[in-house]
């Protein structure tokens, strides 16, 4: 689970990293009023979405006046931003963090994030703040500085004061900065995150440190202990068919392309999606129904992709394991007693009662296209949207 | 074979659960060992099976036979040591919720359990760090979590895989996934290739065994001739295995990745099938497999047919 900036912020600063005084504005007036109380010039106006990048799609803007804040934030709320990280879809602006701007003499990069050869979580620290720390691993690798730990034993503030020494020679400031480090270390474990990133960190002329920029990512198979963290998501950050399958505990992911996909488990969901492309089509989702898929959640998967518009075919591809295909073939027939199939239904039933799940659906009149195989499937899917 | 065989006597953590109670009946009808089950406060109980299944354990183990009645069923017990010391179990498979499966997976080595296949899904990254570095000098393997299990065609099944689709053979399979793996070893076993293990390493970022640990086993194993490896997108475990491949193996593999279409930056499913920032995508994958010589299945529908016309030319150039 991703959460903004601003909220990140509020986490940093409950464990003791410096961030910059500012406000979350919703209209232009409020940004206004937010220019006057920060009373300091300029701001940063930035808007906030769950996608790096913001600076080149308009998302951040330095302003002198509270009319000037007043204009950008009125340019960015409502703004459909179109970003490297977006995945190729368009996230509206719904909110703008106003903040004072701070200045920078040096700027740092600091992560930690879980290194998963090694199997445990990593601190990494580089003297090459502000651009994309895998554009510095391509060029200039060995400005970057990595150190492993155990959650359970956080390296003490000798150790730190080493580790961060490397890329930092004034002797006064080492400590300030291990302290930084420490205090996100313990952050990261503290509330499950996969990734939390201050890029950048920034050392300012009178010898302050602050997290100019602020990034959590959560452990989303952690979220059960961590009530105060599920609170923070914003649910206009979600795909509508993705908040719609998470209602059911179905794994979702929305798509480009035309082919509505239902699948049991997530290799073969993505090896199914593959498959659609090798044979020239694009799969207008990932979904994953799961082991312990029932009647009403295969009908609900169903009610996911038959209202999606931009779906002209579904393909559901089921290896039975654990989920019996009889069950399929029961979820769909129970979803079609309520909505009309306007679309082509290509349906590959594998494994377990395969052959019971063949039989209702060919009993039950309903004009579905059976496929012998994964192959037989796409072709058939990916002929009934034209492209075959 | 590797890890597990006809003789592998398994319990199972988590037995008297849903989950644990069917796939009990599963594996013993697969013929596995299932020789006790553990579930705290429930010790002393016995769990009757179906006829068909009890068959299985009686003949195979004696255990069931308690107080001289005929019914066969599973004893369960308190707890993993007490399983162990009546049992002589050197393997458990566990079902039980990702709460409370590191604290299950610990106390089964703690217990002196040689192999743990962690079924479980769900379980926090964090978790499996504190249990890896818990079994750190510890002789406890572990499978998983999120993960399908082990399977040696024939002999013993540890998890949840339909048993039918296997069929006793030479080929090894390694994968990171569940379903796939049962496509491409149905794919296998309709082309007549039998399978001497099958096991599935999870779909987690911190996973208890690699593609390596299971590599090196298969490439010391005189049972096994190829090894199909199906991978997929996040991490640098494929990458890794790639780089074991080209320095270490001489049997042939083949490989599948799996993701090629997947957007960066969104979780696929498993947690670990996430692309951040470039890294651990499909092509890179591909690319490390091919500059190790490793044969790599452009379709997920042709994975079979790769390693069938790989064995059928490696034959022919043997005999030229």
């Amino acid at each position: 689970m991703n959460i903004h900036e601003y909220q990140a912020k509020e986490i940093f600063r409950k464990f003791g990293i410096p961030v910059s005084e500012g406000r979350l504005v919703t209209t232009p007036g409020e940004a206004r009023e937010a220019f006057s109380a920060l009373g300091s010039v300029p701001v940063v106006v930035k808007a906030q979405v769950h996608a790096g990048g913001r600076g080149k799609a308009g998302g951040i803007k330095f302003e002198k006046s509270a009319g000037e804040a007043e204009k950008a934030a009125a340019g960015m709320i409502g703004l459909k931003m179109k970003t490297h990280q977006t995945g190729g879809l368009e996230k509206t602006v719904h909110k703008v963090w106003i903040e004072q701007l701070t200045d920078i003499a040096k700027e740092f990069y600091l992560g930690v994030t879980i290194d998963r050869e090694v199997g445990l979580p990593v601190i990494i620290f580089s003297s090459a703040g502000g651009m994309s720390i895998e554009e510095v691993a391509a060029q200039s690798p060995e400005q970057i500085y990595r150190m492993h730990f155990e959650p359970d034993k956080l390296p003490d503030g000798k150790t730190l004061q080493a580790f961060v020494s490397k890329a930092l020679s004034n002797a006064d400031r080492q400590g300030k900065f291990a302290k930084i480090v420490e205090n996100t270390a313990k952050l990261f474990v503290s509330v499950d995150a996969s990734l939390v990133e201050i890029n950048p960190l920034c050392l300012m002329p009178d010898g302050g440190i602050r997290a100019v920029d602020a990034k959590i990512n959560f452990d989303d198979n952690a979220l059960f202990r961590h009530s105060d963290v599920e609170a923070l998501r914003d649910p206009l950050e979600e795909d509508p068919r993705e908040r719609e399958a998470k209602k059911f505990d179905l794994s979702y992911v929305g798509l480009n392309g035309n082919i509505g996909c239902m699948v049991n488990g997530a290799g073969l969901a993505m090896a199914t999606m593959d498959i659609i492309k090798l044979y020239g089509a694009e799969p207008a989702n990932f979904l994953d129904v799961g082991g312990n898929a029932t009647t009403e959640k295969i009908a609900a998967a169903f009610n996911i992709l038959t209202s999606d518009k931009n779906v002209k075919a579904i393909l559901i591809n089921i290896f039975g394991g654990i989920v019996r295909c009889n069950l399929i073939a029961e979820g769909i027939l129970a979803a079609l007693k309520n909505v009309k199939l306007s679309v082509p239904l290509v349906v590959r039933l594998e494994g377990t009662n395969a052959k019971e799940g063949k039989e209702l659906l060919e009993k039950s009149g309903v004009n579905v296209i059976a496929a012998s195989s994964l192959s037989d499937a796409a072709e058939k899917a990916v002929k009934a949207v034209g492209r075959g | 074979m590797i890890l597990v065989d006809r003789n592998t006597k398994v319990i199972c953590q988590g037995i008297t659960g849903n989950q644990g109670l069917f796939h009990s009946e599963r594996m013993l009808e697969y013929g596995t060992k299932l020789v006790g089950g553990v579930t705290p406060g429930k010790g002393g109980t016995v769990i009757l099976l179906p006829a068909k299944s009890s068959a299985v354990l009686t003949s195979g183990s004696p255990v069931g036979s308690k107080g001289g009645q005929t019914a066969a069923g599973v004893p369960v017990f308190n707890a993993v040591k007490e399983a162990v010391a009546k049992t002589g179990a050197t393997a458990s498979v566990i079902y039980v919720p990702a709460k409370f499966a590191p604290d299950a997976a610990r106390e089964a080595a703690d217990a002196g359990i040689q192999l743990i296949v962690l079924i479980t899904e769900g379980i926090p990254t964090l978790d499996m760090i504190r249990v890896k570095s818990f079994l750190k000098n510890k002789k406890t393997r572990l499978i998983g979590p999120n993960c399908p299990g082990i399977i040696t065609p024939g002999q013993c099944k540890i998890g949840i895989m339909p048993g039918y689709i296997h069929k006793p053979g030479r080929i090894g399979v390694i994968s990171r996934s569940g379903t796939l793996t049962y496509e491409v070893v149905w794919q296998l076993t309709c082309l007549g290739l039998g399978q001497s293990t099958c096991i599935g390493i999870g779909g987690d970022p911190v996973a208890g065994s690699s593609f390596i640990d299971m590599l090196e086993l298969f490439q010391a194993d005189a049972d096994t001739e190829a090894v199909v490896l199906i991978g997929e997108i996040g991490g640098r475990s494929e990458e890794a295995a790639a780089d074991f491949i080209r320095r270490k193996m001489t049997k042939p593999v083949v490989a599948f990745v799996a993701g090629a279409t997947a957007p960066p930056g969104k979780r696929m499913g498993h947690a670990g099938a996430i692309i951040a920032g470039g890294l651990g995508t499909a092509k890179e994958k591909i690319e490390a497999f091919r500059r190790a010589g490793v044969t790599v299945a452009d379709s997920p529908a042709v994975i079979g047919e790769t390693m069938k016309r790989l064995l059928e030319s490696s034959q022919r150039s043997a005999f030229s």
